[in-house]
């Protein structure tokens, strides 16, 4: 497939090296990838099917179209805090306050909108804002007095929940209003099927134009590039299945807005951490702290940076899942909802150990954390079983992620 | 290749000057009123036994630790180097005993790590041109730019770690035992490469424990004692006098079992 020209390409000069051009070399070269420990999205897509298999069959309801749309709705609360998780994973640092600093924002909201009558933006806002200060507070205390992220976010969940106690008073509990747009934006608001279908499309012609851009680009270069036909087969096979996706949702209720804007944010994430140079000096201070510092990077502001994003999507995952339950109450944000933010991130892929992860794991380890708990739901099972259940898979989670390492380890891909 | 330095200091103008500096970790002095000199297009070896603070001094102008006292010139303005960020601005670059890559990162990533180019939108392509361009230079046989720094041997990371040193065009290389961890054909290639920068006018410390080395590319040779300045010599001193310098003393267990071979055969100092 490659061009055999006289001279060889400046990456193509080793003969050591083995390159997979063909469709059938790159499969070799994806399951060498996965024997040395780079799993990628496989224990996603297994666990998946593993468990549309197992709760169908326990219950066919699980599979309907829109029993998967609510899941879509539960998944974007959460989904959202995982994805500040990611960023404080990447970095092997953790935050586990973010369940206490959700439910801090939904009572914000709540007490400054619907008891002291602010106007919704200013009680998002001013939420927002509150998010981010905590995460600043955290940075400061990691960046001047070396103060371990793990103790420093256990403290924070004591006292966010407390503040969130405290400013709900004694009633305990706030109703939204179901006629606000906020609330309407958690429940019912629904994308039209045309523009679903048409956004379906975007992955795909991203990948073929860019794709092709960075053909053009490699070869002018003279380095090697991908073959077409692999990029291609990708474009129409993730097109295909995005397609087939929305055409099931849409027999149902549709794609929730709220599912779009969890989904908008992954996107800008990943372009964050993968095209920019912030994301580089991410990976880099998560890789080795040192190492970026004596390369010019300014660590202090990269570790302010992913806890101040952190806890402002805490905040936000805060708000979004206040208007889905159209109230704040003193439950929000307390039980797994912490748990079950770091444990979505961990199952997509991102490492607890720091220097590796994907904007994109929080999304897909959100909808297998997600399914696991609407499929139990369904299943009638009390809130004891479930919390074990849910245990027992973030448990093979890390177990899964903890192999992994060592064998990249030992396969030098660390 | 290379752009031409703005106000860069002509050949034999000193890029480097240290006066009197120090520094202590607690009570321990690792370094006491060093005098340093390097010029542009010169290479300077600091040479010592274990302990005697050459690291130490490199991490200081590295802008890794901070001097307890004493005053530093960089192209004849004093400056304080307070950060890492701020030595690589100045134009003072560094390889690492430990190397200090990141082994999560791919080489392209290690080389421009910091610096990337166009930061909002990362140009992967000319990255990797720019990364194969150099690596080609240093003659360097890495497989793959795109592997984690972790799939390489220690020879292909110092590889990368100077390459790396060279990538801003600094005024002034430091190479804490640049050869440590290289083959044959790579050690002359990086000594080579060391008389190429010279050449460039850039000034030059290299750290090394191999005389051979030394004698090699230096010009001059500052040999540190516990942490003090212990002479300045040229390539063609003696061994022996070298050896004194840098344990201190004419009667030790080099220098008798020195004498020890020359009752066998004539002792052959200095390399071309």
């Amino acid at each position: 497939m490659s061009q055999n020209s006289s001279q060889p390409m400046l990456d193509r000069s080793d003969e050591r090296v083995r390159h997979d051009d063909s469709l059938s070399a790159m499969a070799r070269g994806f399951i060498d990838r996965v024997r040395s420990g780079d799993l990628g999205m496989l224990p996603v897509a297994v666990g998946l099917v593993v468990i549309s298999v197992v709760f169908s069959a326990l219950n066919p309801i699980f599979l309907a179209p829109n029993n998967l749309v609510n899941l879509l709705f539960d998944c974007a609360t959460v989904g959202v805090i995982s994805l500040g998780i990611v960023c404080v994973l990447v970095l092997g640092e953790i935050d586990l306050s973010v369940g206490s600093m959700s439910g801090l924002a939904s009572a914000m909201v709540g007490v400054l909108w619907v008891n002291q009558g602010w106007p919704i933006v200013g009680a998002i806002l001013a939420a927002l804002v509150v998010g981010a200060a905590v995460g600043l507070l955290y940075a400061t205390l990691y960046n001047r007095l070396g103060m371990p992220s793990f103790v420093a976010t256990l403290a924070g969940l004591l006292a966010l929940l407390g503040m969130q106690l405290y400013i709900l008073g004694p009633t305990g509990s706030i109703n939204l209003p179901y006629a606000s747009s906020l609330v309407r934006f958690g429940q019912i608001l629904i994308m039209p099927d045309w523009l679903s279908y048409t956004l379906a499309l975007v992955p795909g012609l991203v990948m073929i134009g860019r794709g092709l851009r960075t053909r053009t680009q490699r070869l002018a270069a003279n380095l090697s590039a991908q073959p077409m036909r692999a990029l291609i087969l990708k474009a129409v096979v993730l097109t295909a299945a995005l397609e087939i996706a929305v055409f099931y949702l849409n027999l149902g209720r549709g794609i929730p807005w709220m599912f779009a804007l969890f989904i908008a944010l992954a996107v800008i994430l990943n372009y964050a951490l993968t095209r920019t140079k912030w994301g580089r000096s991410m990976f880099a201070v998560g890789g080795n702290k040192e190492a970026a510092r004596r390369s010019g990077i300014n660590v202090r502001r990269i570790y302010m940076s992913a806890f101040m994003l952190c806890s402002t999507l805490a905040a936000l995952g805060g708000i979004l899942s206040a208007s889905r339950l159209a109230s704040s109450s003193q439950q929000a944000g307390t039980g797994d909802v912490n748990l079950n933010a770091i444990a979505a991130a961990v199952i997509g892929g991102t490492s607890l150990f720091g220097g590796r992860g994907s904007a994109y794991s929080a999304l897909l380890g959100i909808i297998v954390i997600q399914a696991i708990s609407n499929g139990l739901t369904l299943l009638n099972l009390s809130s004891s079983l479930r919390y074990m259940i849910t245990g027992g898979v973030l448990a093979i989670a890390v177990i899964v992620d903890s192999l992994a390492r060592r064998s990249r380890v030992s396969h030098g891909r660390a | 290749m290379t752009a031409t330095l703005q106000n860069a200091p002509a050949k034999g103008e000193p890029v480097l000057r240290l006066r009197g500096v120090s520094k202590n970790f607690g009570a321990v002095s690792a370094l006491t009123d060093i005098e340093l000199e390097v010029k542009a297009g010169e290479v300077v070896a600091l040479v010592g036994d274990n302990g005697a603070g050459k690291s130490t001094l490199v991490k200081v102008l590295a802008g890794v630790h901070q001097p307890s006292s004493g005053t530093i010139e960089f192209c004849g303005q004093q400056v304080t180097l307070d950060s890492p960020a701020k030595a690589l601005d100045l134009g003072i670059a560094t390889v690492f005993q430990d190397l200090a890559l990141c082994e999560n990162l791919d080489v392209v990533a290690n080389l421009f790590l910091g610096h990337e180019m166009s930061p909002w939108a990362l140009d992967e392509v000319a990255m990797e041109v720019r990364a194969w361009t150099l690596l080609r230079e240093l003659a360097a046989r890495i497989p793959s730019v795109r592997e984690p720094i972790a799939s390489l041997s220690g020879g292909q990371r110092q590889t990368v770690a100077i390459a790396r040193s060279l990538l801003l065009n600094p005024r002034l290389i430091m190479l804490d035992e640049p050869t440590a961890a290289l083959g044959v054909a790579q050690t002359a290639e990086v000594l080579n490469l060391i008389e190429r920068v010279r050449d460039r006018g850039l000034g030059v410390i290299i750290i090394s424990h191999n005389m051979e080395d030394v004698r090699a590319v230096a010009d001059r040779i500052v040999v540190l004692r516990l942490g003090r300045n212990n002479g300045i010599f040229t390539p063609d001193s003696s061994n022996q006098e070298l050896v004194s310098a840098i344990t201190g003393a004419t009667d030790n267990s080099v220098s008798r079992r020195a004498e020890r071979k020359s009752h066998v055969q004539e002792n052959h100092g200095g390399a071309a």
